[in-house]
């Protein structure tokens, strides 16, 4: 205990004022100095919060707290009295998502996670009582590791902050944050709320454990996790102690922070939180600004970082041409973030976090200002929005009696780009931030030498920069750091000396000092044997010591007589930046808010109709689209009100249906377990993806967006309108049924495994008992439950309570296996050989469930009639083969023979490049296997249609189903037609004429972002090497793709 | 560990026996054929309408509007109402050197080492690779052999896709060297874990290394290896044999093709170095960014072969349609130039297809055809045995009974190589013609 105390001392000792916390039950190595701090800052514009202003007020502190605030107070008896004339009293700020003092997290070395075919990790590494996954942590509180850490510290008071919540930034719930000050002072002492706030994240950071490997997977993992917490209360005794979920429940309570980093990881969090009924205070990113109007429904509180990138240097147009229009216009928009939030009224704080150093808060905070932040936003972002946010306003965040003595001292108003902060008070402690004394001025040098005394004259810019003369102008050098001063001197060797106006002192004289050479001067290194100067300051005068060049000790003295004159503020009101427009979807092709294509009234005339209906292919019909259905099919149609579109020597087909795509999602494989049937496509769709636009270009107007093949059972899948410009929720295709994705064979034994493969199964044989075995508990698992509510409808109708009646844990996992067998979802299995094929269908058959569809199947032709008896569909490729074992028996008569057999089949994608000419895909049947133009376009509209349960919707031309057409230039079924214009729901998000505008458009901007950048460039900022602007992209990890130089695979 | 050398000797055992024991080469052709009434699509730009060619000894003898066949010509085959086409020829394939690409065992493309000039395609090509008849029933009946790499890869041969063994298929060996080009372009690290989408590496997570510089610096070195090989080869007598600068002989004679794997800009330009300091008879191969400069290609008098024209655009700002307008962007500046597949997925069976896109998006047909046929030819280096219908070269033509760059037409019905009438079944119609007889699917004709 007394070491203990000693090391607390020293802490204390050198605060020195910080004796006003000496800890009660601390045992004292001394003498006692009880002291409370007592100050009186008087005649200050004292800036209680962002709306109150006080000129010549007083504030007064005692025990690190404001004991009053206001104008016209009297400095209490006991108070010493700090003259604040000229000052301005602030609150300090406070951070709310930092990891100050916290430990940083240690990833163990492991071969888990990470790669498709990597080793895995299945179970929590970590000894204890805690839960199943790693990367839940809600079992950490900050305060039980914090230390106080000086130089952050440092550089965050520095920065203004005064407060701080502080979290362990590691894995999905991260536990527990504690709100500290910043005062250097022992750990007890700091922590304001040690249980302030609950974290959370889609990053398992140092988590080893293989599970979740996807975003999908991140907002599964959360969804399990709050079932399993309320699961929880009733501490089943089957769960044992489980201190994760325990931590879980306990922390409910706090304020909720996710941290989401990005504008649709924003919505995926506000989502979770909203099925769980937690509002979740959002850490954003820096692009919410492109989808502001989303950002205001989710009702969240956001967390500002103020990391803006960085121009990149495009001099080069070879490598400019490889940095994105995206990243270029990022570049110009993301300093508005924070005015957009403001704009549009969605409450928020501003952070520190992300950005490369705190020091760089400053010109970040003023660039978000240019850009449209306002002085009192800024002001409420940094103070009572997270101290409200916090439930700790009644403790920091303004200037009120009764809370912290937390408050800045500055020599002007804070935001102006002159100002200075001077001190930084923590809880009353002072932390002098940069030195107020401005000793600039003109000061009479007396050096008393050997031979008498020497008079000089000594003009003081800056606590680094003076000027020295005698008779002749000197080449000195100075330095002062508020108290002691050094100063050294020598003649100017002669042929630097410059003609002297006299007294001119605000000229800038060469030769002055100034260790960075500023200004221009020149920096001239003084000779060993220079006079050298030094001594103390003791306010307007100065007393030393020196030596000279001869080695004669020297005495000295500085008298202040005039101060420098002020130069008038000269900053240049800075100009509003000429900005660029944010686009929806923010990518090249996106719409400008006011251009965004709306539902139209269209007569398209004289065409040859292609209807995949029995009707078969019209010539010279008309087809006439009205509130986004199609309203008529027929020969000379009328509506005055419709735009009419020419279709002579021109063809109208159903738009096309992808059956198997794996664009417009942040993830697609969760491979992480062989079972995965919790994890869904429709949590984490991603409308900017370029692809849906080039899809569309090809007459693609839906797409199922399946789960990848990583493992037997995958995730839900999610069918998608290209609705080209909304958001994520919107791209969701109406009322359509819900599927998941199977998958058999190599891709799910881990054939390509090059590390071994260590997850059951390693064989077809392995497949076919995780299927039995995953059917099985889900069958255990819903008797479970009627079992369950049979005893509650029982007790409910004796009108009995429900005590002792414990429900069974919902798993969201076997709940999809349920919805299967119940037929409110339906399987897509990823299938090749006639073997597994065969061995579906029997376990199918055995459990009582039926596959909806088999996708790629390519010895589908082998078993047909097996398919067909069990009444499944097939999707597949034309013409694809070769690439693995289990597809060198895949033929591309395969399509043909199923169809002939009798089987509704469909040709899909599987490929972002292909999905785009599926038409020719389907055409390819007509040559492989003879089927007619209007079977081969039935492959990729109506027979589609049917696999997915929409064709009641969408997939041909008739009477009352969604206006999802294309118009075509030639035969959809030639090489040579090309797409003229593809619409959905009865609004154009593709036409041709209109693409060649927007390619206009976008080399236009590029132009301007390019020419902006390299202005900045020659302006002198600092710019960083052009980067490529890579994409990512999903995929199955089935087969290669030609995606081009930029695209990464997301799975490698 | 008996079982292990089991299953990879089983492995081995299955996956190379490829014949198909019932698909016999064919014999070479002796005499006189005629083949009548065909739109003859020659291959250099131009079409005879109801044309006939006539073939002897393996070689076109004549081709021509008002050719009388004999009366008792026996061998004469009517194209009455079909197109005739120069055999399609697939510029850059790894057919032969790869039967399926995930097994490892029967993978012979890419050997270790940086500068392996002394490497040879032509010694690994199988013959009897399964995948070959599915090109020959789509017209394919050349192919250029191509060995990967991650830098000096070796030399190609052009093989005719009908033959008992590489030593008959080859008709021109040892083509070409292949160099595939420093990516000359920084990549940042994409940091895994967590967030999803973009962002966690950003454009500002900056290279890991200099790309750029250390490529130029290998080029640099490959350079040095050329002058090296230079000297040694110009000197009478050496202390000791270097393989190595022996294999670019001819490369440095002026015999050989040059062919460089290139997309961006830099690593196209970067190649001009080769022709400049050393006259190699330039190739860029892939050259998606090529249509960025047509004009320079042409000015150097450089041959390019697209190698997939289907694919995405290099950027999310491009035309949408960009890959598939290169082509004509090409033709325009007078670059001449193939089109290739490479699609690992379907193996290059849809060349034709590729040309036909290019069609879609500016080329004329006969343009788009001459990309794969007689250009082809030239691009390889061997236009005077094949790649056109026309007088003096080898009778490798094919029959279509219609339009074969249009997948909803092409349908080959009959492929000539030196004459010799070749098989057109493959293992795929065979097992077409199994199943259909398993579901007797004969009789049945659509619904």
């Amino acid at each position: 205990m007394r070491k203990l105390k000693r090391l607390a001392g020293s802490v204390m000792g050198l605060l020195f004022t910080a004796a006003a916390f000496s800890q009660p039950t601390f045992p004292e190595n001394g003498v006692a100095d009880p002291r409370h701090g007592h100050y009186a800052f008087t005649h200050a514009t004292l800036v209680k919060d962002a709306s109150t202003t006080l000129s010549d007020a007083t504030l007064i502190i005692k025990d690190g707290r404001i004991v009053a605030a206001g104008a016209g107070l009297a400095v209490p008896a006991g108070a010493v009295e700090v003259d604040c004339r000229g000052k301005f009293i602030y609150p300090s700020f406070i951070d709310i998502y930092t990891d100050y003092g916290a430990p940083q997290p240690q990833r163990a070395v492991t071969a888990g996670a990470g790669g498709f075919f990597a080793q895995q990790q299945f179970d929590n590494a970590v000894k204890g009582p805690f839960g199943w996954n790693q990367a839940i942590k809600s079992d950490v509180d900050v305060y039980k590791v914090f230390g106080v850490n000086d130089a952050a510290a440092k550089s965050l008071r520095e920065a203004g902050f005064g407060a701080v919540l502080t979290h362990v930034k590691d894995g999905v719930a991260r536990g527990t944050g504690a709100v500290v000050s910043l005062a250097t002072a022992k750990e007890n002492l700091v922590i304001i709320k040690e249980k302030a706030s609950a974290h959370y994240s889609f990053n398992k950071g140092t988590s080893t454990q293989s599970y979740p490997g996807s975003m999908m997977g991140y907002i599964s993992l959360l969804r399990q996790t709050f079932l399993d917490a309320a699961w929880y209360k009733n501490r089943p005794y089957q769960e044992g102690f489980n201190a994760t979920l325990q931590s879980w429940l306990d922390n409910q309570s706090l304020p909720q922070i996710m941290e989401a980093n990005d504008k649709w990881n924003d919505l995926r969090a506000d989502r979770i939180g909203d099925e769980f009924g937690v509002q979740y205070i959002i850490k954003a990113g820096q692009n919410e600004y492109q989808r502001i109007k989303d950002m205001k429904a989710t009702n969240a509180t956001f967390i500002l970082p103020l990391n803006f990138p960085q121009a990149q240097d495009v001099e080069d147009p070879n490598e400019a041409r490889m940095v994105s229009l995206e990243d270029m216009k990022h570049w110009e928009l993301a300093p508005t973030n924070a005015a957009a939030f403001e704009k549009a009224g969605i409450p928020f704080c501003l952070t520190t976090a992300d950005l490369r150093s705190t020091t760089a808060f400053w010109s970040s905070l003023r660039k978000a200002m240019e850009y449209g932040l306002t002085e009192a936003k800024a002001m409420e972002a940094l103070t009572k929005t997270p101290a409200q946010v916090l439930g700790i306003y009644d403790k920091v965040g303004s200037l009120d009696a009764g809370k912290l003595a937390n408050f800045l001292v500055t020599n002007g108003p804070v935001f102006s780009e002159k100002t200075a902060i001077l001190y930084n008070y923590v809880q009353g402690i002072k932390y002098n931030v940069k030195d107020d004394s401005n000793i600039a001025g003109t000061y009479n040098l007396t050096i008393n030498t050997p031979g008498g005394k020497e008079q000089y004259t000594l003009d003081v810019k800056s606590t680094s920069t003076a000027t020295m003369w005698g008779k002749d102008t000197l080449n000195s050098k100075f330095s002062y750091d508020g108290k002691q001063v050094k100063l050294s001197f020598a003649a100017m060797p002669r042929r630097q000396r410059p003609a002297m106006p006299a007294g001119d002192s605000t000229m800038r004289r060469p030769g002055g000092g100034g260790f960075g050479g500023r200004g221009g001067a020149p920096d001239i290194a003084l000779p060993a044997t220079a006079t050298r100067l030094g001594g103390m300051s003791n306010g307007t005068e100065w007393n030393g010591t020196g030596v000279d060049s001869l080695g004669n000790q020297l005495t000295w003295t500085a008298v202040f007589v005039k101060a420098a004159e002020v130069k008038s503020d000269s900053v240049r009101k800075k100009e509003a930046p000429v900005l660029g427009k944010v686009t929806f979807p923010f990518l090249p092709f996106g719409w400008a808010e006011e251009n965004q294509p709306k539902q139209e009234t269209l007569l398209i005339k004289n065409a040859t109709v292609w209807t995949s209906e029995k009707e078969g292919v019209l010539s010279n019909t008309d087809v006439l689209v009205k509130n986004g259905k199609i309203a008529a099919i027929g020969k000379n149609l009328t509506d005055p009100a419709a735009r009419v579109i020419d279709g002579t020597g021109k063809h109208v087909s159903p738009g096309i249906i992808d059956e198997h795509s794996h664009i417009a999602a942040a993830s697609i494989n969760e491979g992480a377990q062989s079972v995965t049937s919790e994890v869904r496509i429709g949590d984490n769709l991603n409308p900017d993806d370029i692809n849906i636009y080039r899809q569309l270009s090809g007459g693609v107007t839906s797409s199922q967006i399946l789960h990848g093949s990583a493992n037997v059972i995958g995730g839900q899948s999610q069918l998608i309108k290209l609705r080209w410009g909304s958001n994520d929720a919107d791209l969701k295709f109406k009322g359509a049924d819900g599927f998941i994705k199977f998958a058999l064979g190599e891709n799910v034994k881990r054939s390509a495994s090059t590390q071994g493969n260590n997850r059951y199964p390693d064989t077809r044989m392995g497949v076919e008992q995780v299927l039995i075995d995953a059917f099985t508990r889900a069958k255990d698992y819903k008797k479970e439950w009627e079992t369950y509510n049979q005893a509650v409808a029982q007790l409910q109708k004796a009108k009995k309570p429900l005590t002792g009646l414990v429900a069974p844990r919902r798993d969201l996992e076997l709940e999809a296996l349920v919805e299967i067998m119940d037929r409110k979802r339906f399987i897509t299995c990823h299938s090749y050989v006639q073997s597994e094929i065969t061995g579906l269908i029997e376990v199918a058959d055995k459990m009582g469930f039926k596959v909806n569809t088999f996708t790629h199947i390519l010895e589908g032709y082998k078993v047909a009639d097996k398919m067909l008896k069990h009444g499944a569909n097939a999707s597949t490729f034309s013409d694809w083969w070769a690439y693995k074992m289990e597809v060198e028996d895949a033929i591309p008569y395969n399509a043909a023979i199923m169809h002939k057999v009798g089987l509704n089949v469909a040709i899909n994608s599987d490929d972002a490049e292909m999905a785009r000419r599926l038409n020719q895909e389907a055409a390819k049947t007509m040559k492989y296997g003879g089927l007619s133009k209007e079977e081969a376009l039935a492959l990729v509209t109506i027979n589609p249609a049917k696999m997915l349960h929409v064709d009641g919707q969408t997939g041909s031309l008739k009477v009352g189903k969604d206006a999802d057409l294309v118009i075509w230039s030639d035969s959809p079924l030639s090489i040579y037609a090309k797409s003229l214009f593809t619409i959905v729901d009865g609004t154009v998000y593709f036409d041709r004429q209109k693409d060649e505008q927007l390619q206009q458009d976008v080399q236009a901007e590029r132009a301007r972002l390019v020419k902006k950048m390299n202005g900045e460039k020659r302006s002198g900022a600092p710019v960083i090497p052009a980067m490529p602007s890579y994409q990512l992209m999903h995929s199955c990890s089935d087969h290669g793709h030609s995606h081009g130089l930029l695209v990464v695979d997301a799975e490698q | 560990m008996r079982k292990v050398v089991n299953l990879v000797l089983l492995m081995i055992a299955s996956v190379t026996s490829y014949a198909q024991a019932n698909v016999l080469p064919a014999k070479a052709q002796k005499g006189v054929m005629y083949v009548k009434n065909a739109t003859i699509h020659v291959g250099n730009g131009t079409v005879i309408e109801n044309g006939t060619i006539v073939v002897r000894d393996g070689k076109i003898e004549k081709v021509g509007k008002d050719i009388v066949i004999p009366a008792d010509a026996a061998d004469v085959v009517d194209a009455n109402g079909k197109q005739v086409y120069p055999g399609l020829i697939l510029p850059v394939s790894t057919l032969g050197l790869v039967e399926i690409s995930s097994i490892r065992a029967s993978n012979d493309s890419r050997e270790i080492g940086d500068l392996n000039p002394n490497v040879r395609s032509i010694v690994a090509y199988n013959t009897d690779s399964k995948v070959i008849n599915t090109l020959r029933s789509n017209g394919i009946l050349a192919a250029n052999i191509v060995p990967q790499g991650n830098f000096l890869a070796g030399s190609s041969s052009v093989v005719q896709l009908d033959a008992w063994n590489w030593q008959d298929a080859s008709l021109k060996t040892d083509g070409g060297m292949h160099l595939f080009m420093p990516s000359l372009m920084p990549r940042p690290s994409f940091g895994r874990g967590g967030g999803g989408g973009r962002g966690a590496g950003g454009p500002n997570a900056g290279p890991e290394s200099d790309p750029v510089k250390e490529g130029l610096q290998q080029l640099e070195k490959l350079k040095e290896f050329f002058r090296e090989a230079k000297a040694y080869l110009a000197a009478p007598s050496h202390e000791e044999v270097n393989l190595k600068f022996d294999a670019v002989k001819e490369l440095l004679a002026k015999k050989q093709k040059f062919y460089v794997h290139a997309n961006t800009v830099k690593q196209m330009l970067v190649a001009l170095d080769f022709v400049k300091e050393f006259g190699f008879d330039l190739v860029i191969v892939g050259a998606s960014e090529s249509w960025q400069i047509a004009d320079l290609l042409k000015q150097h008098n450089v041959s390019v072969v697209l190698q997939q024209m289907h694919s995405l655009p290099t950027t999310t700002d491009d035309d949408v349609d960009q890959p598939y307008k290169t082509a004509a962007i090409l033709q325009k500046a007078g670059v001449v130039f193939a089109i290739s597949d490479d699609d690992s997925q379907t193996r290059g069976r849809n060349l034709a297809f590729n040309a036909g896109t290019a069609v879609t998006y500016g080329l004329d047909k006969e343009q788009a055809l001459a990309a794969i046929t007689l250009n082809a030819a030239k691009v390889m280096g061997v236009a005077d045995k094949t790649g056109s219908i026309e007088a003096g070269k080898e009778a490798n033509f094919v029959i279509s009974s219609g339009d074969i760059l249009d997948m909803s037409t092409s349908n080959v019905t009959d492929a000539f190589i030196q004459g010799r009438k070749v098989n057109l079944d493959d293992k795929q119609k065979q097992l077409n013609n199994r199943y259909e007889e398993k579901f007797e699917l004969k009789q049945k004709k659509g619904f």
